[in-house]
């Protein structure tokens, strides 16, 4: 072997680098205002430059979702438990780029990455599954006095705004994006563009497994200069701020009041996302519709 | 007063005897489980029907909301928390059997205080607060088994606004499922309406609950932004109007909070060509002027099947000239007396307006009575979408026609609002009404039937008509951290 061809050989392969891109109405998209944010690993690597979404990409996205809303909610539950369980077997498919990923967006070990990605499946696999037992979980029968027959029946709240958790990248967005889904709401996400990577990989699982377009929209970008007009849209009708900063929670529930939209009782603090969740996230962006019929001969 | 032959059928008044409401001369706010003399303006309430006071009240001051609220705080951390929830269980029944033990005296003075009829008061407001106690009671201890995993925390000193239309029944559904629950309250019962929640106090008292467990602070609404507001209540939850509920959430936002909300309502009946007509009839009347209307959950607007809706209005018209309006204290009363003058004022701008704007106005021929808020039901035909009649919450005994061709136009038009309360479907054939009550989004959708309420059922709205539900399991769990 001559030095030349020793020296071909061992140089490091070329990568061909992915574009992250918004998630919009089911289409990969830059931002309208051509705006873009360099993002770097956690060891400050360059990694590529992400899309930072506009007002106008938020009112596009927010415009999706609401026309993705009906179908979505209309479809069966069973049908968007099967839906969730595709999602979950792709990100199970892709597990081992999501722990890269992982792993140099929030700087963990290889193995605290692969526990916090197999958590996300996890997470997204037991969100997949309440989908049909909504109406266990929060509907029922009333024993009312009187001739009627009552029935407690759960229904989406609408167009859900997500500020997305900033101290856990895909664990910390899965564990707030299913319950909304599950629930059978459509979702516009924001998320910090230092998170762009695994969220945007993660828009690609949702992009090839069924969840139809416009159903979840993620919009990477500064979440503090969108906040408020999320909070403000009248066509947004729930918010979760739990990604917002401790400093804007104010502002954004006074914005929220006008339209009185629901707003999750978020901590402020962000929790430990590995630990088991809980209902209250689907409760929270559940409806309750009761219906009552006379009984009679 | 006509002769009695002239109409055998003419009904003669059967007052009921005020005498009954044990009326003091004034009354006072309940903190820490006493009577005190509050430090706020002496005010009277008024009777609606008849403009005479009928009490003076001792209003509460800032300093009686601090008193109310630390009284509360230590009665939550010592002393209502901490006891079991079977023990909880009790005090809730005991506050059941006295409602109704005292339901003639607490419904006859809950007319005097509001001007709805006596009648309503007796068999719908007094029995329903009492079993509003008693399905709560046996919550108590069954919490574990709500549906919000095991051993739920309550949150804390509840602050609860209560409004004037129905002071004692939803001042009931908002305080039992918060004791039930473990948290504590303090009640700001409505300015124009206080008497029946200040007698509350007294079986309070009487039940044994412990002190500062159940505060009642008669005032303003500054006495009650002053209390929701208040550091030390940790849940605060307001019932009225969605224009002042919004208010209330901007001014708590940041605050740390929790805020439940039931707010205003635009309500809408659809009736279909093939519905009951009779059934329809009464429960179009029933959902428009129940509580004179003054329901959050009315059925102000009436969609009606194009092809029916000549027929059925001339129909509605006949039966709506049957109603009896008057003197609330007369057991035959339909339709009493508004919460004040301003009502009346606001209501008669609000008809003219739709007049004004297209509409055809009806008023049941009644001679209403000389003195007092009193207002005839009002049919509106001719009304289109875009009238303010059509848009705004009525809150008052005033019906606005629309008509519609399909089911899914009439769903379109009845979601056509901001809120999303209650509304009627009327049709005989089963799987019309059921589709209509899923595509419609309200919280409560009464098919063939109207105004049914069980604190078995939840009840609650959606969108701008607010966050929070009563009823059933659903009803605990705004006052739990879960």
């Amino acid at each position: 072997m001559s030095e030349d061809e020793a020296r071909v050989s061992t140089r490091k392969r070329v990568t061909v680098p992915k574009t992250y891109k918004l998630y919009v109405g089911g289409s990969f998209a830059r931002s309208e205002s051509g705006r873009v944010v360099a993002v770097a690993d956690a060891d400050g690597t360059f990694r590529a430059n992400a899309a930072k979404a506009s007002r106008k990409d938020l009112r596009d996205a927010v415009a999706a979702a609401r026309k993705a809303f009906g179908g979505w909610s209309g479809a069966s539950a069973h049908n968007r438990g099967q839906v969730l369980f595709r999602v979950a077997e792709m990100l199970e498919g892709t597990r081992d780029r999501f722990t890269s990923e992982v792993a140099a967006t929030e700087g963990l070990s290889a193995t605290e990455a692969e526990r916090a990605v197999d958590t996300a499946v996890d997470r997204m696999f037991w969100y997949a599954g309440w989908t049909d037992k909504l109406g266990v979980l929060r509907g029922g029968v009333g024993q009312v006095s009187g001739p009627y027959t009552v029935h407690s029946t759960p229904e989406p709240v609408g167009v859900v705004g997500v500020v997305a958790p900033r101290r856990s990248s895909l664990l910390g967005l899965v564990s707030v994006l299913a319950p909304v889904l599950a629930a059978g709401n459509s979702a516009v996400v924001l998320v910090d563009t230092e998170l762009a990577v695994p969220a945007v990989s993660m828009c690609e699982a949702m992009a090839t497994s069924d969840v139809p377009g416009g159903v979840v929209n993620v919009l990477t970008g500064d979440p503090a200069e969108l906040i408020s007009r999320l909070a403000s849209h009248s066509d947004v009708d729930a918010l979760d701020p739990g990604g917002a900063d401790e400093s804007l929670r104010g502002e954004l529930e006074e914005t929220a009041a006008g339209s009185v939209k629901r707003v999750l009782d978020a901590p402020l603090v962000e929790p430990d996302w590995s630990t088991a969740p809980g209902t209250g996230r689907l409760r929270a962006f559940t409806e309750l519709k009761t219906v009552w019929h006379p009984l009679g001969e | 007063m006509t002769e009695p032959d002239a109409n055998p059928l003419e009904y003669a008044p059967a007052p009921e005897s005020a005498t009954v409401a044990a009326l003091r001369e004034r009354y006072r706010p309940f903190i820490d489980g006493e009577f005190t003399d509050g430090t706020g303006a002496v005010f009277s309430s008024v009777n609606p029907a008849t403009g005479e006071p009928l009490a003076e009240i001792t209003g509460s001051a800032e300093s009686d909301v601090d008193r109310a609220v630390a009284a509360a705080d230590e009665a939550f951390r010592r002393r209502w928390a901490a006891i079991s929830g079977t023990d909880r269980a009790k005090y809730l029944f005991r506050i059941a059997r006295l409602l109704q033990e005292r339901s003639r005296e607490l419904a006859v003075l809950e007319t005097l205080d509001t001007g709805k009829p006596v009648r309503q008061a007796t068999e719908f407001d007094l029995p329903n607060a009492a079993a509003w106690f008693l399905h709560y009671a046996g919550w108590a201890d069954k919490l574990d088994h709500a549906g919000f995993g095991p051993s739920p925390e309550p949150l804390g000193v509840t602050g609860q606004v209560i409004p004037s239309n129905f002071p004692l029944l939803l001042l009931a559904q908002r305080v039992a499922p918060a004791l039930a629950c473990g948290s504590t309250v303090v009640v700001k019962p409505a300015e124009r309406t206080p008497l029946t929640a200040l007698v509350f106090g007294e079986l309070c008292e009487q039940a044994g609950i412990p002190p500062g467990t159940v505060n009642i602070l008669p005032g303003d609404s500054g006495t009650g932004a002053s209390l929701l507001a208040h550091r030390g209540v940790r849940h605060a939850v307001f019932t009225g109007s969605t224009e002042v509920g919004e208010r209330v959430r901007r001014g708590l936002a940041g605050r740390g909070k929790r805020v439940t909300s039931e707010l205003g309502g635009n309500g809408v009946n659809i009736v279909f060509a093939d519905a009951a007509p009779e059934e329809a009839v009464r429960g179009v009347i029933e959902g428009a002027f129940f509580n004179q209307g003054r329901v959050r959950c009315a059925g102000s607007r009436l969609l009606v099947e194009e092809s029916a809706a000549e027929e059925f209005v001339a129909r509605l018209r006949d039966s709506m000239a049957e109603l009896r309006v008057g003197d609330p204290m007369d057991r035959n009363t339909d339709v009493g007396a508004l919460g004040s003058t301003a009502e009346v004022e606001r209501l008669s701008e609000l008809v003219e307006r739709g007049v004004a704007e297209g509409a055809s106005r009806w008023t049941v021929p009644a001679t209403l009575p000389r003195r007092g808020d009193f207002m005839a039901p009002t049919l509106l035909t001719d009304v289109q979408q875009s009238m303010s009649v059509a848009r705004t919450e009525i809150f008052g005994p005033v019906l606005s026609v629309l008509t519609f061709r399909t089911a899914r136009e009439a769903v379109t038009k009845a979601d056509n609002t901001p809120y999303g309360l209650a509304a009627g479907v009327w049709s005989e054939k089963g799987s019309r009404a059921l589709w209509t009550a899923r595509g419609l989004r309200t919280g409560v959708v009464w098919a063939n039937t109207f105004h049914r309420f069980d604190p078995t059922a939840p009840f609650g709205g959606r969108g701008e008509s607010g966050n929070g539900h009563v009823g059933g399991a659903a009803g605990l769990e705004a006052y739990l951290d879960v």
